[in-house]
């Protein structure tokens, strides 16, 4: 029996009463993530039951139990209190996926402040905006990221401390940087976890806008109780489940669900801080005997394309529940799964705005291979008009994604950035900014996103952050940067140039910008194909046309070019 | 020619993605599987090889498991420069 039961039943009697009776909340009470993620496991008689499973390079491995994630947590809470951080400060983590990230997560929380994670393969650039913004008071790193930091540091007033968790002693720490060494240090028995209450801040994550820089969505301490019960009947997750979440948390997923949901509901989580292959990850899943996995479309796609005979080398039979987000699961990809799993990748939608799982595809429920399922029980959806914001009532027909706000795990704000959160709600809806329809039963289809902001195997990359480094490279004029069709990713950047006077294009200018925006942003902004032309399509009044270029990627319509400017 | 190659691309490797690493790398590291490199970094490593050896790398053959390794790069080069 799934934990959802009858997805119609849940859906006629919801209330998210459900999620606060079972872990124990009343309106009013204190709730702090770090502490039911930790203590009140062990309160439950769990201090024993491993909540890590921890593989690294190099056949590194580590395990941590519930009374260990409790005793840690206090440890690095305890630290970053004599350091003098107190309740809304905001902590940076800075690190590869190794344990310290996961545990310091929860000791951020406890002690009332704010937690940033930001992708550890982030480049100067895309650090520094996220923590200027921010006015982030520490940062957590380790000595593979130190150049990094080292490099922004000066530029960075509100930065107080870089906790270094590797410092192998080889080399001085500099300004501002103090080691600290989790799995030796003294661990700390007592740590009075800060009261937050529903409404108090706990999560910082960075997401990227159409046109201005990235925007910090802010969530509080009451997301919890969405997360917790999603995770419970969209992942289905059990008392005696290895679950493996292959998410980042540099990324809202891997927060969401790689660290609170299934820590919250006492379940043993896997963690890979390895590159990724097929063999690899066959492996991992038979050696720990992982049973649910919540992975996404670019994984999954590179697996179908590592071919089916690979699978036969590994006992994969402990897989019960599979799922998936961060871009449209193609139908393929479903059907693949059954064909060779014997278990069907369950889609689900949601974005770090919303902070937990939407629409999805549920444990007993027909999947429609292709689809996104249904809304979450208690989640009002609609697809609305994109001009009135009406709701749409004819099925089939396409429209925006909207949702009434009111779930717990809503974004609060963004931060300090008020006029854009104001922005995404238009007749009382949250808009996401993405296109569907919705069939007869009732089943939500993508379309795509309503904006240029690119989705690129699961991670947004917005257009204007990477024009803007572009511009910051000596050969280039302006640049017009849309999304390219790419099996793997769904979506890769291409970035269209005009050359300043004296500058050839050449295949070494072309690596040379690459290499450019990879260091400066991400490797995932990084244009993997660049095309060099004399102008960019502009409207009369000298907006890029990036539909334009777009369109010509995709093999689409260019449509109206009624507004473009004369050669 | 097989050692001038390897000895490139090593030293490319080392320049451009292991700026700030401590840890050494061989010609037998796992880069993709290993984490050196991520898939999205892998297509600047393809240009790189494309442009110095004046070659054409096909997709289907510049997989995770071509790129695996110093060693597994060079067989790859090797392969499309004897095409030539």
């Amino acid at each position: 029996m799934h934990n959802i039961g009858s997805y119609d039943e849940r859906a006629k009697n919801f209330s998210w009463d459900i999620s606060e009776k079972e872990l124990g909340y009343q309106p009013g009470d204190n709730i702090n993530i770090g502490w039911y993620c930790t203590d009140r496991i062990c309160d439950m008689g769990k201090a024993e039951k491993t909540a890590l499973i921890w593989e690294g390079l190099g056949g590194k491995h580590k395990q941590y139990t519930y009374n260990d994630l409790r005793l840690l947590s206090n440890t690095i809470a305890g630290f970053l209190t004599s350091l003098g951080i107190v309740a809304e400060d905001r902590v940076c983590i800075f690190l590869d996926r190794i344990p310290e990230l996961y545990i310091g997560f929860v000791g951020i929380l406890k002690t009332g402040a704010i937690a940033q994670p930001l992708f550890s393969a982030f480049g100067e650039e895309s650090l520094i905006v996220r923590l200027e913004n921010a006015e982030t008071k520490a940062i957590i790193t380790q000595k593979k990221h130190l150049g990094k930091v080292r490099k922004i540091v000066d530029k960075l007033p509100y930065l107080k401390h870089i906790i270094v968790v590797d410092d192998p002693g080889k080399a001085p720490l500099q300004q501002l940087e103090i080691a600290f060494d989790m799995d030796n240090a003294e661990r700390l028995e007592h740590y009075e976890v800060y009261p937050t209450k529903a409404e108090s801040p706990s999560v910082l994550h960075y997401t990227s806008g159409t046109t201005g820089m990235p925007k910090g969505v802010k969530h509080v301490h009451y997301s919890l109780i969405s997360q917790y019960l999603t995770a419970k009947w969209v992942l289905d997750l059990k008392e005696n489940d290895i679950y493996w979440c292959t998410a980042d948390p540099g990324w809202v997923t891997g927060t969401s669900y790689g660290i609170i949901s299934p820590w919250a509901l006492g379940v043993t989580q896997c963690v890979n801080d390895i590159g990724f292959s097929a063999d690899a990850w066959y492996s991992f899943i038979e050696k720990h005997r992982i049973s649910v996995w919540y992975s996404a479309p670019t994984a999954i796609r590179s697996l179908m394309k590592a071919g089916d005979e690979v699978i036969k080398k590994y006992d994969l039979s402990s897989l019960r529940h599979l799922a998936s987000v961060g871009e449209p699961l193609n139908a393929e990809a479903v059907i693949w799964s059954d064909k060779v799993f014997g278990l069907k990748f369950h889609d689900s939608y949601w974005q770090t705005e919303t902070g937990s799982i939407m629409i999805s595809n549920y444990p007993g429920m027909p999947i429609k291979a292709g689809s996104m399922g249904k809304p979450f029980p208690g989640v009002v959806s609609a697809v609305v008009d994109p001009e009135s914001y009406e709701e749409i009532n004819d099925t089939g027909k396409i429209g925006l994604i909207a949702f009434r706000p009111g779930w717990p795990a809503m974004m609060r704000m963004y931060w300090n950035n008020e006029q854009v959160y104001k922005a995404k709600f238009n007749n009382g809806w949250y808009i996401p900014g993405d296109r569907a329809y919705i069939d007869p039963e009732g089943y939500f289809w993508f379309v795509g996103r309503d904006d240029d902001i690119i989705n690129t195997g699961g991670h947004l990359v917005s257009p204007f952050e990477v024009e803007s480094a572009l511009l910051e490279h000596p050969a280039v004029a302006e640049s017009a940067v849309v999304s390219k069709p790419d099996f793997v990713n769904m979506e890769v950047v291409k970035a269209f140039v005009c050359l300043k006077p004296g500058y050839e294009a050449t295949p070494e200018l072309n690596l040379e910008i690459m290499n450019f925006i990879r260091k400066k942003l991400s490797p995932l902004a990084m244009p993997q194909d660049i095309e060099y032309i004399p102008n960019l399509p502009k409207t009369r009044s000298g907006k890029i046309m990036r539909r334009m270029l777009k369109a010509q990627e995709w093999g689409e319509e260019i449509g109206d070019t009624s507004t473009l400017e004369d050669d | 020619m097989r050692d001038k190659i390897r000895e490139v691309v090593l030293d490319y490797v080392i320049k451009e993605y292991m700026e700030d690493q401590d840890e050494e790398i061989t010609y037998d590291t796992a880069l993709i599987s290993g984490g050196f490199i991520d898939s999205f970094s892998m297509v600047s490593l393809k240009v790189f090889l494309e442009t110095k050896y004046q070659i054409k790398l096909p997709d289907d053959k510049a997989t995770p498991e071509a790129f695996d390794t110093v060693e597994n790069i060079t067989d790859l080069v090797i392969e499309f420069l004897d095409k030539k």
